[in-house]
């Protein structure tokens, strides 16, 4: 199972709802996956700052007086927001590789990282994460979230989605890889950095090693399709929008709703119902093996470009 | 005419006044409001009743039916009908992947297009498909009938028994075993009898019948590789 909702608005006027309209849909999801919830929510960026959502166990030793071993790190000052067992750093653009070294030395876990783009996930029921993290109160021009039914590996946090990619880059996914540990084993000796035995993260790694090696995400979207094997709806969020891709057989549902006001994605119609205008919506299902994407930028860069 | 909203009533209670109506109920015409998507509404009828349902379904609306009509006035989930024994539902909008899924009777209406997987595993119902329906579709179908006023997607009809599909459009791809046949009297009198019951106006010599080439039926050891 697995559910998964996505909300990207096109009326700058709903920005402000965004995290409690994304909220309402992923708690209507919640019989689809107890085991853990997430949230990928793009709030707008920062002139020459960028941001890494990061996350500890024990928050409270692990966060106090980290902006300052931070700033030192980086050669510049840090900003840190606690929420719960995360926290959103604002840092110098520039700066991610050698706050990351630091981050890996104090065993903090990075959620996220990029100029728009926070990750909020834990265990738990959707409800209870997006009370964790005052969900409900966040802003922003689109989002994707997912609440997870496991089933390829352990319920932990990180194993929750949405998986960060690369930069501002993240996927949520309901189905199951077949061949992630052959692919696993491909990507790390290519280099690329995968932390769990899930499956999901494999997809992610996948798409970050296909742009990475020049593609562009309609392309890496595309190409997965041939290697992949397995179930998958993909849900993925760019800085600019969000794209959508289901496998050939396309057994995991979703269906998507389009109005002047936003365009919507939902595993189920009910995670819909509760959006403005859906009763004159244009509501469908996306059809297999066909990427779809939507962007906030007319003329979207090459890793931000779909197809 | 009984008005029930889904909203206040809760499905199980919902489910349980329908169930409760038999072959000798007065209260003959129901409507649910507020349906929101819900899983399972008005499954496992057995009345000769009129079911309407204002707005969206999830899945497995009006599943087992038998005997009563159900109306789905808007969109219907997956598992829509799935093993329906009799009785007719109509969706006015599209519905979802394997709709009527193992079907044993009584008629499937869609005004819209079906998803893929349509009428998997037939066995005995007929289903009348206004637009396009999906991949897969009628995998296994082993009797009753398709109607398709649209066009079909990949492998349709794969390994199919005795079902019957009629198609107007294209058909994107044939699946294994199934081929396209000879359109005789007898299936033209048998489509316009289909399409006169679902209500859609539509001419049946434009359309072009399949089936089974029944090569699959007893082993064969140059199909060991298909297996």
């Amino acid at each position: 199972m697995c559910g998964i909702v996505g909300l990207f608005l096109k009326d700058r006027s709903l920005e402000p709802k965004l995290g409690e309209m994304l909220t309402a849909m992923l708690i209507t999801m919640t019989d689809r996956g107890p085991d853990s919830a997430g949230i990928a929510i793009y709030g707008g960026e920062t002139v020459g700052r960028t941001k890494m959502t990061v996350q500890s166990d024990s928050p409270q030793t692990a966060f106090s007086g980290l902006e300052v071993v931070l700033s030192k790190a980086a050669g510049d000052p840090v900003s840190i927001d606690v929420k719960s067992t995360h926290a959103i750093l604002d840092i110098p653009a520039g700066s991610t590789a050698k706050i990351r070294e630091a981050l890996d030395n104090l065993g903090i876990r990075v959620m996220s990282r990029g100029d728009s783009l926070e990750i909020y996930k834990e265990v738990g029921l959707p409800k209870d994460v997006a009370a964790r993290f005052d969900l409900v109160d966040m802003s922003g021009t689109h989002g994707i979230g997912h609440t997870r039914m496991a089933t390829e590996s352990a319920v932990t946090t990180m194993g929750a989605h949405p998986f960060n990619t690369g930069d501002d880059q993240c996927l949520v996914h309901n189905g199951s890889l077949s061949n992630h540990n052959s692919l696993r084993r491909k990507l790390r000796r290519e280099g690329i950095h995968i932390e769990t035995e899930n499956d999901t993260e494999v997809g992610a790694a996948y798409l970050t090693w296909q742009m990475q090696n020049g593609a562009t995400l309609g392309e890496a979207l595309t190409s997965s399709l041939d290697d992949l094997d397995g179930f998958f709806t993909f849900v993925v969020g760019t800085k600019d929008g969000f794209g959508v891709v289901r496998d050939p057989i396309a057994c995991k549902p979703a269906v998507m709703a389009e109005t002047d006001q936003y365009v919507a994605f939902g595993s189920e119609y009910r995670a819909l119902v509760d959006l403005p205008g859906i009763e004159t919506a244009r509501v469908w299902e996306p059809e297999p093996a066909t990427v779809y994407f939507w962007s906030h930028n007319n003329t979207p860069s090459a890793t931000g470009k779909a197809a | 005419m009984q008005t029930i909203d889904l909203s206040e009533t809760g499905l199980r209670a919902m489910n349980k006044m329908l169930h409760e109506q038999s072959g000798t109920t007065n209260q003959t015409a129901w409507e649910i409001v507020n349906p929101k998507g819900a899983h399972a509404i008005a499954c496992g009828l057995d009345a000769p009743i009129e079911v309407t349902v204002k707005g969206s379904t999830g899945y497995y609306c009006a599943g087992m039916n038998q005997q009563a009509t159900v109306n789905i006035h808007g969109s219907a989930g997956p598992g829509t009908g799935e093993n329906i024994m009799s009785g007719k539902i109509v969706i006015e909008g599209d519905a979802s992947q394997y709709l009527g899924a193992t079907g044993h009777g009584g008629m499937i209406v869609v005004k819209g297009n079906a998803s893929s997987r349509c009428g998997i595993s037939m066995k005995g119902v007929n289903i009348v498909v206004q637009g396009n329906i999906g991949h897969m579709s009628a995998f296994m179908g082993q009797s009753g009938n398709l109607v398709v006023c649209g066009d079909a997607g990949d492998a349709l009809g794969d390994s199919c028994y005795e079902a019957r599909f009629f198609v107007r459009g294209t058909v994107k791809s044939l699946g294994a075993d199934c081929e396209k046949k000879e359109m005789r009297e007898e299936h033209l009198t048998l489509l316009q009898g289909l399409l006169d019951e679902a209500g859609i106006d539509a001419d049946p010599s434009e359309f072009t019948r399949y089936g089974s080439a029944r090569t699959l039926y007893n082993f064969d050891v140059d199909n060991a590789g298909a297996y």
